[in-house]
């Protein structure tokens, strides 16, 4: 094998462009790289990093495009008017989507978060490993891989039933309900597991019961990581659209009656971007807009949260 | 959930047979539904999708793990995530007025034109179809492969990759030799989640598959998915088809859940083998 020397900046400069290591200070590279090697090196860098600019193309034009045509209908009256009925006129909103979305959201969350963080109690503090606690888990693992069109199905043949036609904003909150549960309970697990037990020791000396130790000590502690898991959920089932379509059927009115057909800000895009008339195709690219912020702030919450609860650890 | 579905869905079950699977003609207007061109909607579209998704991700997730400087692995990663938090009926709408007519269309009719002679690139092709659904599942798909891959190549010990550079290794033959073999059962998996993702994805294949009952052997002419021929016939079907669309739901989950067991059950193979 043929040895040379080089300086040490040209070594560095070697070195990144070949991704070869060489022994620090010795001034020496290694055995010379035969060139196929250093050919084959060479290409899957470049393959890796034509990847990662093909993967992050899209993110930067599905923001700019949203921005953009999103930007231009969005106005006052779109955030507070409802959608005309004629698909060819222009103006009007999707208020009467963000007020379902709201509805339907919000219901859902006061249905899964109570249910979801005592499971996830349960599973932590009484259950441990025992019949109950693994088909807990067995279940929740089971319908994250749930295709959402599937539960939107599901509560349709129970609450909807065929004939009856009774698409309800109930029906939908339910949907959503379903969707956010694992999500919850899987994450909150998490959040329990990593309170030190010292935590519950120390209330136990201090003589407190075992469901004290929980609502003052073991919830509190894990709150921060827990709202992590509640936000990602929420930002989840706003943007669910499927199980919707088959559970509240989708009105242009404004309702804000449970028991009644509702639609949602996804739906409604949906519905009209699917419309040759650019008067809702641009009420569609607003209603994106409007989703996405909505959608990117609960996000951005659980993000915080996390880097919070970690920063407490 | 599978109790009230197929209870449902049990009066088509009954009327169809078998051939509710392996009837290809779906016909409300003569009580005739038979789902096998949507079954096979669902598989093609997503088999596409993790063709492109699986490279993507695991270029995106090498580069995090092994070949990025720290000063941009954070924008990246935040980047992926972004990716991953929009919802779909966002991708649908970006897909079927943005990139259908800007990028997927004329790449489909490039290969009509000169690859029209195979079966599966065989033209006209009128935008919507298996393949532009197929490539916008796996822009969907990528940040939850990226992700899973991301933390399993994390898992790799640092003295394997030193040892590998001591050998003299170049980079590649460091990833290639240290960080990938151990990876494989995670990556597998990783992959597979994805793929059940984008079989149960129904609003990006309504919109961009051009909701047709028939079987095509080309790739780039219209379909459907079982999930996106539920999404746009639902609100106007009758009882009866309702209750095949119903069952159809049925159909899928079964598919779902067969898959997540495979994932499962391959992931358990590979980490007994090591």
């Amino acid at each position: 094998m043929r040895y040379f020397k080089r300086q040490e900046a040209s070594v560095q400069g070697f070195e990144r462009w070949t991704g070869v290591r060489t022994a620090p200070g010795s001034g020496l590279v290694g055995a010379r790289l035969s060139g196929r090697r250093l050919w084959r090196n060479r290409s899957r860098t470049i393959l890796i990093g034509a990847a990662v600019a093909i993967t992050l193309f899209p993110v930067l034009w599905i923001l700019e495009e949203i921005f953009r045509r999103g930007g231009s209908a969005m106005s006052w009256e779109f955030i507070t008017s409802s959608t005309p009925f004629s698909v060819m006129k222009s103006g009007g909103g999707f208020l009467n989507g963000l007020v379902g979305t709201g509805m339907m959201v919000g219901l859902a969350a006061a249905i899964s978060i109570p249910l979801g963080t005592m499971a996830a109690v349960y599973l932590v503090e009484y259950g441990k490993n025992n019949w109950l606690a693994k088909v807990i888990r067995f279940f929740s693992d089971v319908m994250t891989g749930v295709p959402s069109i599937f539960v939107g199905i599901f509560i349709y043949t129970i609450l909807v039933k065929p004939e009856q036609f009774t698409y309800s904003a109930l029906a939908g909150a339910a949907a959503l309900a379903i969707i956010m549960m694992p999500i919850i309970v899987r994450s909150s697990e998490e959040m329990l597991k990593l309170v030190p037990n010292e935590l519950r020791d120390a209330s136990y000396a201090l003589g407190a019961a075992k469901w004290q130790t929980v609502i003052k000590v073991v919830l509190p502690a894990a709150a921060p990581g827990m709202t992590t898991g509640i936000s990602l959920a929420i930002a989840r089932a706003g943007g669910e659209t499927a199980p919707l379509i088959v559970t509240i059927l989708g009105t242009l009115h404004l309702s804000t009656s449970l028991f009644g057909p509702n639609t949602a800000l996804p739906l409604l895009i949906y519905t009209q971007a699917g419309q040759a008339a650019e008067a809702a195709q641009a009420r569609a690219w607003a209603g994106a807009l409007e989703l996405l912020a909505i959608v990117l702030v609960f996000t951005i919450v659980a993000r915080v949260m996390s880097s919070r609860s970690r920063i407490s650890q | 959930m599978v109790a009230s579905t197929t209870n449902t869905a049990f009066p088509r079950f009954q009327a169809e047979g078998i051939s509710f699977i392996t009837g290809s003609e779906w016909n409300p207007n003569e009580d005739t539904y038979g789902i096998l061109p949507f079954i096979y909607g669902t598989l093609v579209t997503s088999f596409i999708a993790l063709i492109i998704a699986i490279p993507m991700s695991l270029g995106v997730a090498l580069f995090l793990t092994e070949y990025a400087p720290r000063w941009i692995r954070r924008p990246v990663e935040y980047a992926v995530d972004l990716l991953a938090a929009v919802p779909s009926v966002i991708y649908g709408l970006w897909g079927l007025l943005v990139v259908l007519p800007w990028l997927i269309r004329p790449v489909e009719e490039f290969l009509a034109k000169i690859l029209g002679w195979i079966p599966i690139f065989a033209g006209p092709t009128t935008g919507v179809s298996y393949f532009a659904a197929g490539v916008i599942l796996a822009i969907m798909i990528t940040p939850i492969i990226t992700s899973l891959s991301r933390e399993v190549f994390r898992t790799v010990p640092m003295g394997d990759r030193h040892a590998a550079y001591a050998m003299g290794a170049t980079r590649w033959e460091m990833v290639k030799e240290a960080v990938l073999p151990r990876s494989r059962a995670g990556v597998i998996g990783a992959s597979m989640l994805g793929l059940g993702r984008a079989l149960g994805e129904t609003i990006v294949v309504a919109m961009l598959s051009g909701n047709r009952n028939e079987i095509d052997a080309s790739l780039i002419r219209a379909g459907s998915s079982i999930a996106g021929k539920i999404a746009n016939n639902f609100a106007e079907a009758g009882k009866d088809q309702i209750e095949a669309l119903v069952g159809m739901g049925v159909v899928l989950f079964v598919i779902t859940i067969i898959v997540n067991m495979a994932a499962r059950a391959m992931v358990w193979r590979f980490a007994r083998v090591r």
